[in-house]
């Protein structure tokens, strides 16, 4: 019998199987690393860039003796597979930086207007900022003008908050098998359309139970005439951080 | 031993641009605790002051609300000239806030949907008394330096208290979970 092979996150020893990648193995082992646009039912997608990591760092001696730290790579967590003997760094400030600016980027580029958002206290985007200690945008406010498409009977888009996770875009093709979504566009264009000759949502053959009308980690796809149920202060991150749960999806599933 | 330097109170001024005063308001709801701030502070030109305009040495310019029209401009270059710490405090101050939803919108077809229609008088209000609207509303920091930003719509009293406190005792503040909050 062979070793169980192991890496380390964070100089912690993390078991994992052939084929996993870092952030299944470290979630596996309820370590949590963050993370918007990976969800454990699909295959990793690489586009929010949180769950970066560094990989096998080293610390050399110069000729005159001093100790200089060569940063290894910087790789997304989601799709870099586990090797043996790996040393990865997760939570530490340098990387912590970056996902803050990543999680900046984000709510710039975007009407994250928390106050009126039904998906305030329970959306990633916001909770991963809480834990991140994100006080201030940094950045200058895009101001996105996406119309909302509210032609459907049971779920409206706010596409001014979208975060082009893509999650409904795969929930519907490969769950549902509807093809309901898919992102257009290219850079700043780049953005969340619907598959049906109008372009609304209402015409095309989502149903409120699919897969895709209830994966979406922001306040994008909501389910109309369900907003603000849960009191202030009961609400998933009212009640514990983000990095408390691994898992951020498994097994949670949205009242509809 | 040397008797203690007698300490200066620091000056706070503040005011509300593009605000709905809740961030004020919230900042009245440390309760008791105002009394404890008092002995550190005194309060320059604010909404709980009559002083019309800053003193050139205030130490903490504490502002709420985005900037919406040129009076608000006036006013933060007032506050930025004049504090040596400028702190954004609110939604509004940080990101444009709900008021910056009308960013999508035609500044004059909001002033005509309101001033100009049959039964809502005649035209959009003209006399140069009157500050003209931006095109946008902006956040502070788009339009000058901010050193530090308060998040919360409005942020809770104990927020802004731990916020001052450690301010106050020369710390950077951190607010942790359950006080940083972006409703």
């Amino acid at each position: 019998m062979s070793d169980p092979k192991t890496f380390f996150l964070d100089e912690e020893e993390i078991p994992f199987e052939e084929g996993q990648t870092i952030i299944q193995a470290a979630l596996t082992a309820g370590k949590y690393i963050p993370h918007l646009c990976y969800h454990p039912e699909f295959k990793p997608h690489g586009s929010c860039k949180l769950c970066t990591v560094r990989i096998d760092s080293r610390t050399v001696t110069t000729e005159d003796g001093q100790s200089v730290k060569i940063p290894g790579r910087a790789a997304a967590s989601c799709t870099t597979p586990a090797q043996a003997g790996q040393h990865v760094e997760s939570e530490v400030p340098e990387i912590l930086d970056l996902r803050r600016t990543l999680v900046q980027m984000l709510l710039v580029e975007g009407n994250h207007y928390c106050p009126s958002c039904e998906k305030s206290g329970k959306c990633l985007l916001q909770g991963l900022a809480y834990d991140l200690g994100v006080m201030d945008p940094h950045f200058p406010q895009y101001f996105s003008k996406r119309e909302v498409d509210a032609s459907h009977p049971d779920i409206l888009l706010d596409l001014n908050r979208c975060i082009l996770c893509e999650l409904c875009v795969r929930a519907s093709a490969e769950v549902d098998k509807k093809n309901v979504f898919a992102i257009s566009g290219r850079g700043n264009t780049k953005h969340l359309i619907c598959n049906s000759e109008s372009g609304e949502l209402g015409d095309t053959n989502l149903a409120a139970t699919d897969k895709a009308a209830n994966v979406c980690p922001v306040g994008v796809i909501l389910h109309k005439r369900h907003g603000f149920e849960v009191p202030y202060g009961q609400r998933r991150f009212d009640k514990a951080p983000i990095s408390d749960n691994p898992v951020q999806y498994a097994p949670v599933k949205e009242q509809v | 031993m040397n008797a203690p330097l007698p300490k200066r109170k620091l000056k706070v001024a503040t005011t509300s641009l593009a605000g709905c005063f809740g961030c004020h308001m919230s900042f009245l709801d440390i309760d008791e605790r105002i009394l404890d701030l008092v002995e550190l502070v005194e309060f320059d030109r604010s909404p709980i002051t009559d002083i019309k305009h800053c003193s050139p040495d205030c130490d903490l310019g504490i502002i709420e609300g985005g900037v919406c029209n040129a009076e608000n401009v006036h006013v933060l270059h007032e506050f930025r000239k004049n504090c040596k710490i400028l702190i954004a405090m609110g939604a509004c101050a940080i990101n444009g806030g709900l008021p910056a939803q009308r960013n999508s919108l035609d500044i004059r077809d909001i002033l005509a949907a309101v001033y100009a229609q049959p039964g809502r008088g005649v035209h959009i209000p003209n006399d140069p008394e009157i500050p003209l609207l931006l095109n946008e509303v902006h956040p502070l920091h788009e339009v000058v330096k901010i050193d530090y930003f308060l998040p919360g719509c409005p942020p809770s009293g104990d927020a802004i208290w731990k916020f001052l406190t450690d301010l106050l005792a020369g710390r950077t503040p951190t607010l942790g979970h359950g006080l940083i909050h972006y409703d």
